[in-house]
């Protein structure tokens, strides 16, 4: 078995193992912890597929940034196992059986299909890496590019008006 | 890899983060959830970005199929950024108000 191989299969049990323990785990950080575990084996799966600048932003932006605030915001709330709210048994039970099925149809639909006879993670070809897509955002897709500065700019408004506190409020 | 398994993989990390968002109560993990399915959908971006490339790549050495793909990831994270800046202050909100991330009291939207 290759080593590309090998690694394909090492990632993907990672990621779905964490991601069955982020939904299933009971203490909020150890969700937070295992989503960053689920989000460096996506990183992996992207340098498999030599997507290295994708790689590199999913771990500087997600692990690095959006995960250490959703830490924050965790222990700025004290949230342990025993404050973690109980939801009724059969509804648990009916969501798990709805995702379920909705895995087996989405599966069952599109396990026929033939696919590219070509491998996905060939290393050949370097457009995942940032000279092409540098140059490429800054060319073609310059605009969309400003106009997400100005949707960073909005959130962060956004989250300084959300994020205050209510007695300055009252008085203006 | 064939492209089969990294449209399985997605789906299934697609299906986890629904059955996270059905199952749980809490605010934050239900957030946590909406992550993964949106890096669900990035996964499967990028296999279906190379898959193109690789079939371009056959006939054309110099060729750059596949790019708007990877830029789409790119604008895609740059969106959950912003995203969770918000969603983050609005539960940081809702936790002063009423003490609890449950989201079953927040099924009366006027208190």
């Amino acid at each position: 078995m290759p080593v590309a191989e090998l690694l394909f299969w090492f990632l993907t049990g990672l990621s779905l193992f964490g991601a069955l323990m982020v939904v299933f785990s009971k203490n909020p950080v150890h969700s937070v912890l295992w989503l960053i575990v689920v989000f460096f084996a996506i990183s992996g799966h992207y340098i498999l597929m030599n997507a290295q600048f994708l790689a590199i932003v999913n771990l500087i932006v997600y692990a690095g940034a959006i995960m250490v605030l959703f830490l924050f915001v965790i222990m700025l709330m004290n949230m342990n196992t025993e404050s973690e709210p109980q939801k009724n048994r059969w509804l648990r039970l009916a969501a798990i059986v709805s995702g379920g099925s909705l895995l087996l149809i989405l599966v069952s639909a599109l396990k026929d299909n033939k696919g590219s006879i070509n491998g996905v993670n060939d290393l050949e070809g370097g457009i995942g890496l940032i000279q092409n897509l540098g140059k490429v955002l800054f060319t073609d897709y310059v605009i969309p590019f400003e106009i997400s500065s100005v949707l960073f700019l909005s959130a962060m408004v956004g989250a300084v008006i959300l994020g205050k506190k209510e007695s300055a409020n009252i008085k203006s | 890899m064939p492209i089969n398994y990294y449209i399985f993989l997605s789906i299934a990390l697609f299906t986890i983060g629904i059955v996270g968002v059905l199952t749980r109560r809490n605010a934050i993990i239900i957030f946590m959830c909406i992550e993964l399915m949106l890096n669900a959908v990035n996964v499967l971006l990028v296999a279906f970005s190379k898959m193109h490339h690789v079939a371009a790549y056959a006939l054309d050495a110099s060729t750059t199929a596949g790019t708007e793909a990877q830029l789409f990831v790119f604008f895609i994270m740059v969106v959950a950024a912003a995203e969770v800046t918000v969603g983050l202050a609005i539960i940081v909100m809702m936790y002063r108000n009423i003490h609890s991330v449950d989201i079953n009291f927040l099924n009366r939207l006027k208190h």
